[in-house]
């Protein structure tokens, strides 16, 4: 569904990505893991055409989204759940939904889908009217996710859902995740957070200084001793 | 207190047209981060419009904001895409310097009006012009009163734009987080070049709503882009709230200086206002009305 080849990214003379390559199947749920300055951000902004790639090709169903500007990269079906949850702080929960079904095709279904959201977030439904900045921290997470939904993406990216949250925020976090997964959409992870992520991935991918060193399953990786050591500490 | 009430109702009626001038540059700021500096020479490309619209075809100066706003909103869109967007896709530049861009264009379009127009005062005058209606006692200018409405009218559809409409609606995104406004799918440079458009179009209008009462020549823009300056730092930079406030106090800050300290004084403690609100409401009104 999605395949990333050989992609080299750098920020002016800094490089950040090296021959980056990995691929996301249909219904699968792929988590790209690795430290802070790692790169994974950075390659989700380049899936999103947010930054250009000096070399290297994102594929989405067959379109080159490298190619593609970034505000038309959602138009493929392609939603992107930003770092930090980057919500419109000053408009209401609502109006950031609303901002998420701006293509025509989720423009004409967005009385529904925002019905269908709101029965999954009911926190969501309470606060409708309040400005996203004033949410908590999980609250925020959850209405950056439903603003990715909004769009009925064919695939999501997640870039650190979970990061500042309470622990049993985390938990209820990827548990959205998870059922997002089930609805249908397949999902790329971004996580630092290895313990959640790797038991209900289908395949994981860890990114270190910029280069993909380790592919696999959830399992293997559990199994796995450099990711024991270096990731969960055992 | 006629008197007083006299001062009160030419402050607010000029204040009305203030916050017009105000709203357009404070969206402006709010969508590109920068100060546009063109803004008075805007207007006064606008009252030109209108002039020559008005003396050579005899149209009404009110008529010609048919005319003078969307060629103004044109004026905006071109501005935009071929003199501001290119400064932002060369890293080296720093974004500020489109502020700069702002000042020469500012001055090309004196220069170009002074070229064609040269350095005349030039007026409109209609049968309403100096006409005024009395309402117990205290004058309405006609010509002041149906500006206010229609920059009421403008203000109120504006409001109704930005708050109801999808387009609208990515404007305030853009100017919020335009990062997260792409990734929703909104074109951002589109978006600026659509704003700079209606910025321009709103002080087209302002331009237009003040000839009869005004007088025109090449200069006058730079006046009125120093006031949409004071206007949108009242209000507190982006808000565009605050901008209505911001053009209000400054005509009556204007209206009452010339009644009790002179006419001379006029722009004099509209700065003052500045200065004082500057000291000791930095935010400006944005930080009362959280707006």
């Amino acid at each position: 569904m999605l395949k990333v080849q050989s992609l080299n990214v750098s920020y002016g003379d800094l490089q950040i990505l090296w021959d980056v390559s990995f691929e996301v199947k249909e219904g699968e749920i792929v988590v790209l893991l690795g430290g802070n300055g790692a790169g994974k951000s950075t390659s989700l902004k380049t899936i999103s055409s947010l930054v250009k790639p000096m070399s290297g090709t994102v594929e989405f169903l067959g379109v080159k989204l490298n190619e593609v500007p970034s505000h038309k990269v959602i138009d493929y079906g392609l939603a992107h759940v930003p770092e930090g949850r980057r919500l419109f702080p000053d408009m209401s929960v609502e109006e950031n939904l609303i901002l998420g079904s701006l293509t025509s095709k989720a423009r004409a279904k967005r009385k529904e889908t925002l019905e269908w959201l709101y029965e999954m977030f009911p926190r969501l439904k309470e606060r409708q009217k309040q400005p996203a900045g004033t949410l908590s921290g999980g609250e925020q997470q959850m209405a950056a996710i439903a603003r990715g939904l909004m769009s009925l993406p064919k695939l999501v990216m997640f870039d650190e859902p979970s990061l500042g949250l309470a622990p049993i925020m985390v938990s209820e976090i990827f548990k959205i995740v998870e059922k997002v997964n089930q609805q249908g959409a397949t999902v790329l992870l971004v996580e630092q957070n290895v313990h959640h992520t790797l038991a209900m991935c289908d395949r994981a991918y860890v990114l270190e200084n910029g280069r993909i060193v380790l592919s696999g399953t959830g399992e293997e990786f559990l199994n796995n001793d450099h990711i024991k050591e270096a990731y969960l500490g055992i | 207190m006629e008197v007083f009430l006299q001062t009160l109702v030419a402050g607010v009626l000029k204040g009305g047209l203030y916050a017009l001038i105000g709203i357009g540059m404070t969206l402006i700021m709010g969508v590109m981060g920068i100060i546009n500096l063109a803004h008075g020479q805007f207007m006064m490309v606008a009252m030109y419009v209108t002039y020559t619209l008005f003396h050579f075809l005899g149209i009404d100066p009110y008529f010609t904001l048919l005319i003078s706003m969307p060629s103004l909103f044109v004026l905006g869109i071109l501005i935009q895409k071929y003199l501001l967007n290119p400064l932002m896709k060369v890293d080296s530049i720093l974004p500020e310097n489109q502020v700069l861009m702002t000042v020469g264009i500012a001055m090309v379009l004196t220069e170009i009006a002074r070229f064609i127009f040269s350095s005349n005062y030039l007026s409109v005058k209609t049968s309403y012009s100096s006409s005024a209606f009395y309402v117990g006692g205290i004058s309405f200018s006609v010509a002041l009163t149906i500006a206010f409405g229609i920059a009421l009218l403008l203000t109120f559809g504006l409001f109704w734009f930005l708050i109801k409409t999808d387009l609208g609606r990515s404007i305030r995104a853009v100017s919020q987080d335009g990062e997260a406004a792409e990734l929703m799918g909104v074109d951002s440079e589109k978006i600026k070049m659509i704003t700079m458009g209606i910025g321009a179009a709103l002080v087209a209008a302002a331009g237009t709503l003040l000839l009869p009462i005004y007088y025109l020549f090449p200069d006058i823009g730079g006046p009125f882009t120093r006031k949409a300056f004071v206007i949108t730092i009242l209000g507190g930079l982006g808000s565009t709230v605050g901008a209505i406030f911001g053009g209000v106090t400054l005509g009556l800050a204007e209206s009452f200086g010339a009644t009790y300290i002179g006419m001379d004084f006029e722009d004099m403690v509209g700065l003052v206002i500045f200065l004082l609100v500057l000291l000791f409401i930095p935010g400006g009104f944005r930080r009362l009305t959280k707006v």
